[in-house]
């Protein structure tokens, strides 16, 4: 029986990992995520999960750390936030190219400067190239359900990627909000016991990890890594439908809120975007027909899918908590607009600033946002692209 | 939501305004409710102000924002009066709860000119009388619970004791007091609170 609780994002995510019990968690702590291997080395002590916990000097170490005892054929995972996931930058490559399929409870905190321990997503959008698929959650219970599906996806023999399980550092990860969790076995029989195929410590089948690859063969490598993370789109989609068939919590690239006649629609992730959920509705109730899409997966990127999904309305919104200095746009507006124009959508497309730093976003920012756009539509002026929301004049 | 409850907490860093937000959730939750309880955070360290915030409602909470128009305010500490607009967006149909000795009219001068109830509580000498400390956080959340009629006195009072003999499993002779200090707030404030609001 599901039972209904109460708890923040981090304690979501510890109750989560002692639920799967991996085998290994090698972790180092940091703001905000230090309370996830703080209760799981709790649990451990208290005896109730039997993961092997390992402290480390670094975050450098513990990536090094998940990726060993994963090539060994444990299950591994490990979790951190900001300046730790840019001290894994090296490792982080690694595991996806040596094909690990290790799990991250990433809490998104923004990078240094100015230091700050606030929310923004530019560290795990620093490693958006790395090769890891990435997903995002709303609130403390997509936290909790997407770490549960992280696993099934990772191991999964089409896959074997590395997944990071992304939350917002302090709006979700500090607060205490209602949850309801599966029973342990159910959660157990979802992940199932992992059955590496091929694992260093297998004396009946040698295999190399890591080894140097020439030319005439490293660009296969790369290919077949590309063509694991298109592999796991169906993948995702398949272990969305499972666990929704045992949480009847439903699941997919991203989620289509009042979307079918929305003549503006905002894609945002994260905490943020229930904000404008309930900004949406409030809108509705005016007779503005709007709609919100909110990205869950982020890698692999569904640019077709949004694409399709955004061609019925006018004009989106594209909400970036993160600044990648290009002078151009964030980088969520960046591929939503290739993906618009790859696949042909014919819609009108402007991008923002959000939230950097842990700068509040209020349904009032969303209120604004969709009054500029339909102005702007109904007048046949251009949108200034590109601004920052909620800045200081 | 949106008929639902906010509350805003102002404290100082290591006065347990936090915490005091987060077992207002741990009750409210007991309740059926859907409840929100997160701290706005800062470079935290002790004797700093600090924000902390609920929402309690019907439906579940998708605002993840902080709360600028609360129903209540709950100041912790009284100093920051004098450097914090504690008032600022507070709905003149709500209230605010100061922990001081004084009297409501001998601090409205402070508000802003806030029109809204404004409630106080010595909850420094409660804590003194009760603990042996001054620990305000549990004089306030009693007030909170108190002012803002969340739930009723009893179903409070029974849910704090087994919250408090969870948390303080360890330190079970601190149990009685808190029990005390939350008694004592409550047949303090209930003379002044509006039946009709409650």
């Amino acid at each position: 029986m599901p039972k209904k609780d109460r708890m923040s994002g981090n304690e979501a995510v510890a109750y989560a990992i002692k639920q799967v019990n991996p085998d290994v968690m090698p972790a180092f702590p940091i703001t905000p995520s230090t309370e996830i291997p703080q209760l799981v080395s709790t649990y451990i002590a208290n005896g109730q999960m039997d993961t092997e916990f390992i402290p480390v000097e670094s975050e450098h170490s513990s990536m090094s750390a998940t990726i060993g005892a994963e090539a060994a054929g444990a299950r591994s995972l490990t979790a951190t936030s900001s300046c730790g996931l840019a001290l894994m930058w090296e490792e982080l490559l690694l595991a996806a190219s040596n094909r690990m399929p290790c799990v991250l409870a990433l809490v998104n905190r923004t990078l240094s400067g100015p230091i700050n321990i606030n929310c923004d997503h530019s560290d795990s959008m620093g490693a958006r190239d790395t090769g890891w698929i990435q997903i995002y959650a709303e609130d403390n219970q997509e936290a909790y359900d997407n770490f549960i599906q992280a696993y099934p996806i990772a191991e999964d023999k089409n896959v074997h990627l590395p997944v990071m399980i992304c939350q917002d550092g302090f709006i979700t990860s500090h607060a205490v909000q209602n949850i309801e969790l599966l029973d342990d076995d159910t959660v157990k029989d979802f992940v199932g016991t992992y059955e590496p195929e091929e694992f260093l410590l297998n004396p009946g089948k040698p295999v190399a990890v890591g080894p140097y690859s020439v030319s005439n063969y490293a660009m296969e490598a790369k290919k077949n890594q590309e063509l694991a993370m298109e592999n796991s789109k169906e993948v995702i989609l398949r272990v969305a439908g499972e666990f929704e068939r045992v949480s009847g919590r439903s699941y997919g690239f991203f989620e289509e809120y009042r979307t079918g006649d929305a003549d503006y629609i905002m894609l945002i992730m994260g905490s943020a975007a229930g904000t404008a959920k309930q900004a949406c509705d409030d809108l509705r109730d005016k007779g503005m027909k709007v709609g919100v899409l909110k990205l869950r997966v982020f890698r692999p990127f569904p640019a077709k899918e949004i694409a399709k999904a955004l061609s019925g309305c006018k004009c989106v919104a594209i909400m970036d908590r993160c600044e990648c200095y290009n002078g151009n746009g964030g980088p969520l507006s960046m591929e939503v607009c290739a993906a618009l124009f790859k696949y042909n959508a014919g819609i009108k497309a402007v991008s923002y600033m959000y939230g950097l730093a842990g700068r509040d976003f209020t349904v009032e920012h969303v209120y604004d946002i969709f009054d500029e756009i339909d102005a702007a539509i109904k007048n046949g002026k251009e949108i200034e692209q590109y601004q920052y929301i909620g800045l200081r004049k | 939501m949106e008929q639902g409850l906010e509350i805003r907490w102002h404290g100082r860093g290591g006065q347990g305004a936090k915490t005091a937000a987060l077992l207002l959730a741990d009750v409210a939750f007991k309740t059926g409710a859907n409840v929100q309880g997160f701290p706005e955070y800062g470079p935290e360290r002790m004797g700093a102000p600090i924000t902390a915030y609920n929402r309690i409602c019907r439906d579940r909470i998708r605002v993840h924002s902080n709360i600028y128009t609360p129903d209540l305010v709950v100041v912790v500490d009284e100093t920051l009066l004098h450097s914090v607009d504690v008032t600022a967006g507070l709905k003149e149909d709500g209230a605010v709860i100061i922990n001081t000795p004084k009297k409501p009219e001998e601090i409205t001068g402070l508000l802003n000119g806030y029109k809204g109830k404004v409630y106080t509580v010595d909850a420094k000498r409660i804590s003194i009388d009760t603990l042996g400390k001054n620990f305000p956080n549990s004089p306030m959340l009693a007030a909170a619970v108190a002012v803002s009629g969340v739930m009723d006195r009893e179903a409070f009072i029974n849910e704090m004791r087994s919250s408090y003999e969870h948390k303080f499993a360890k330190k079970p002779e601190v149990i009685e007091g808190n029990m005390k200090a939350l008694n004592m707030t409550f047949e303090e404030l209930e003379p002044f609170l509006d039946k009709a609001s409650a």
